[in-house]
């Protein structure tokens, strides 16, 4: 069977290899992790490319209809999309390199200043769903080994597999239904009021994060605004990834209950309580710490799903909305900064299993 | 066919070991029973028992159902899933549930919601057996001959395979729509758009497996009396190769199949998926259900969601009792009296790596 670890380590193994033979140390295995983010990316890059413009060039794709052929033959030109496919990935790559994702056509803003906009909202959502997704993956993943075949695991394992069959926004509307329309105790989409939105904009440096923001501006309702639109995206998404956590600390704990030192502890009269909290816990934790690697990509894709159900104006929002619009160089920043937090969350994941567990450097 | 397991090789083989013992146990206690008994669903069904019986039956019976729904959904259906009139009389927008021939009402759009939602398991059947059968063909073939040739080959493969394995599958899915439909597409059109879409994502996942697998297999000395008897490449790689790397196959062929219809339904939910005129999506109806949730209207929504958690569920349920029965260490033990001794053994192999043959490692990525 595949381990968990396998997407994180598989590039790695034959450099990670080569280090052995060279007494490398986790120095070096950091570095050369590192380097391999680059391909990685740099693949993904030029797939992307070439995938986007064997549909054609984005012009004719977002101005279609609209202009005449004349019209769009200039605009195409002015643009440098009638040179060559090769010249024009090249001349992407160089400004790739300095920072600069171009222009948007829709709305004619530049593609880094959405990423830096838009990216906040999203990481915000991502944290506060990792938050669910352990408050509830953990503890009832403890019980459900606790109380293996017995009526509690039963129970929580049925609940996860049904987690995962249900999409997120099949939970959303679910959660919208009950929480927003029958008993309206949370708003139905959103990150903010609109009256908070006005007391927000009083803010002369705003931060990324209008949680932050709301809690340097010291008002308690806005506090409240804000927290009552993340909880419902927050849970959607964080329930999808619970029930992953759920399964892996269940099935990991199973495995360390069962060892030696877990009896030694017991036969010292160490509780039971203690013995799943503490002594059989931890090493059972470890693979969820590469899990998460894992998760960051599957919670990006997620969060497409969750942004557009709530309305949370974040990348995954704005990536449903410009693909609406067939803006193809936005879909194309976008994705690509996707595919780059995903690379780099994949390293760090790597780099911190690494520094747990000493066997995975090999 | 791991490819990177944290374990010490020896303690590794040693596990690997017992479980093939113990497999060979249940192997030759199956191999004494009538024909229709050793088939792979059956023989798993006999094997299980308590809690794991009752999912794997209850995850039979859904896609029984699926499959049954699907096949008749011209008879069972009341109207087309492009219908908004009969008999030249309008159905009315939005109409409550139970209204006189329309037992689940109907959309904003006007159609009528439980006609959608079976013909709805059409598209997402023909959109699962397309991708998991094109996946699984390019993925084994790729994943063959790049353990098998190696060198540069192999290299290039497995870091492509790794970059798009690394990927948010559902960012890929969209990519590869708008590349194959440009977005929007006729019913035949669009399933085979979801289809490619989904196995653009699937196929390193058989890759992976596969190439691990050959790998450690060519190293095996009945390849290699094989090359020295004079065996050709294509005969080793179909025969000696293939035939003893496809263990694990169906366990993510079970799981690539629920993805593949939770993928279907996230790309209609985003507007990328197959038009309403041309074949009914689950997803698709979901979207257009949201803005009727906030007026209280919630029966167009319900019921197509409902139908994709029942037919993942129980797509998943299936390959998730394949894997816990075929894994000694998940596998539910029998009363004592009933424990057969290797799978005693086998338990006690028991290992924190028994997360590694969990199937939410591979279920992580949906």
């Amino acid at each position: 069977m595949s381990s968990p670890t396998t997407t994180a380590e598989a590039p790695t193994a034959p450099t990670a290899r080569r280090g052995r033979r060279a007494g490398g140390g986790l120095g070096r295995y950091i570095l050369v992790r590192f380097a391999l983010i680059i391909p990685t990316v740099w693949i993904l890059m030029t797939v992307v490319f070439f995938l986007m413009r064997i549909t054609g060039d984005p012009i004719t794709a977002a101005l279609g209809g609209r202009l005449t052929p004349d019209q769009l033959a200039e605009r195409r030109a002015a643009a440098g999309y009638d040179r060559p496919l090769l010249v024009q990935y090249l001349d992407y790559l160089g400004s790739v390199l300095r920072g600069d994702f171009g222009t948007t056509y829709t709305d004619n803003t530049p593609v880094a200043t959405v990423l830096a906009t838009y990216g906040a909202a999203t990481a915000e959502l991502v944290v506060y769903s990792v938050i669910v997704a352990l408050v509830v993956g953990v503890p009832l993943g403890m019980v459900a080994a606790r109380f293996r075949d017995r009526w509690p695991d039963a129970v929580l394992r049925v609940g996860a597999i049904l987690g995962y069959a249900t999409p997120v926004f099949f939970v959303g509307l679910l959660l919208k239904l009950v929480f927003s329309v029958q008993l309206g105790w949370l708003p139905v989409a959103g990150r903010i009021s609109s009256r908070g939105e006005l007391t927000m904009g009083r803010i002369t440096n705003p931060s990324p994060s209008y949680l932050l923001d709301a809690i340097r501006l010291g008002d308690g309702g806005l506090i409240v605004d804000v927290l009552t639109h993340a909880v419902l995206p927050a849970v959607a998404l964080g329930l999808l990834t619970g029930g992953i956590f759920l399964r892996l600390v269940r099935t990991n704990l199973i495995g360390t209950l069962e060892m030696p030192y877990v009896d030694s502890a017991r036969s010292r009269g160490v509780s039971e309580v203690r013995l799943a909290t503490r002594h059989a816990l931890r090493p059972a934790l470890i693979p969820i710490v590469t899990v998460m690697g894992m998760q960051i990509a599957m919670m990006l894709g997620g969060a497409v799903l969750t942004e557009t159900t709530f309305e949370w104006k974040g990348l995954g929002y704005m990536l449903a909305q410009y693909m609406q619009a067939r803006d193809y160089v936005a879909v194309q920043g976008i994705v690509m900064m996707l595919a780059v937090i995903v690379a780099v969350s994949n390293f760090i994941v790597d780099v911190i299993a690494a520094l747990i567990d000493p066997r995975v450097r090999y | 066919m791991t490819v990177s397991n944290p374990l010490p090789p020896g303690e590794e083989s040693l596990a690997q070991d017992m479980e093939l013992e113990a497999e060979g146990a249940l192997v030759a206690q199956d191999a004494q029973a009538p024909w229709f008994a050793r088939l792979p669903l059956v023989s798993h069904l006999r094997r299980s028992v308590g809690l794991q019986r009752a999912m794997l039956v209850v995850g039979l019976a859904l896609t029984a159902a699926l499959l049954l729904t699907a096949l008749l959904a011209p008879i069972i259906a009341p109207y087309s899933f492009s219908a908004t009139s009969a008999d030249g009389q309008d159905f009315g927008t939005q109409l409550p549930l139970g209204s006189p021939g329309h037992l689940l009402g109907t959309t904003v759009s006007g159609f009528d919601v439980l006609s959608r939602v079976i013909w709805g398991t059409r598209t997402a059947v023909a959109v699962m057996a397309c991708a998991v059968v094109a996946s699984l063909f390019i993925g084994v073939l790729l994943g063959l001959v790049s353990g098998y040739v190696g060198g540069w080959l192999d290299r290039i493969l497995v870091m492509l395979a790794d970059a798009v394995y690394a990927f948010p599958s559902l960012l890929l899915a969209i990519v590869m729509s708008i590349v194959i439909s440009g977005g929007q597409s006729s019913a035949w059109g669009g399933i085979l758009a979801a289809a490619i879409s989904i196995t653009v994502v699937f196929v390193p996942q058989y890759f992976r497996v596969i190439r691990a697998e050959v790998v450690r297999l060519k190293a095996e000395p009945f390849v290699e009396a094989a090359k020295v008897v004079g065996t050709g490449h294509g005969r080793i790689m179909g025969t000696h190769l293939l035939r003893n790397a496809t263990r694990t196959l169906p366990l993510i062929f079970t799981l690539n199949s629920s993805e593949a219809i939770l993928t279907l339904a996230a790309l209609g939910f985003l507007g990328f998926g197959i038009e309403p005129t041309s074949a009914a999506e689950w997803g698709y109806d979901l979207n257009r259900a949201m803005s009727d949730a906030t007026s209280g209207i919630w029966w167009t929504g319900l019921f197509p969601g409902l139908a994709i958690v029942l037919s993942v569920l129980g797509v998943t349920l299936v390959g998730e009792s394949i894997n816990d029965l075929n894994d000694p260490r998940l596998r539910t033990r029998r009363p004592a009296r009933r424990r057969s001794g290797s799978v005693t053994a086998a338990t006690a192999a028991t290992s924190a790596t028994a997360a590694a043959s969990s199937p939410a490692a591979k279920e992580a990525r949906a």
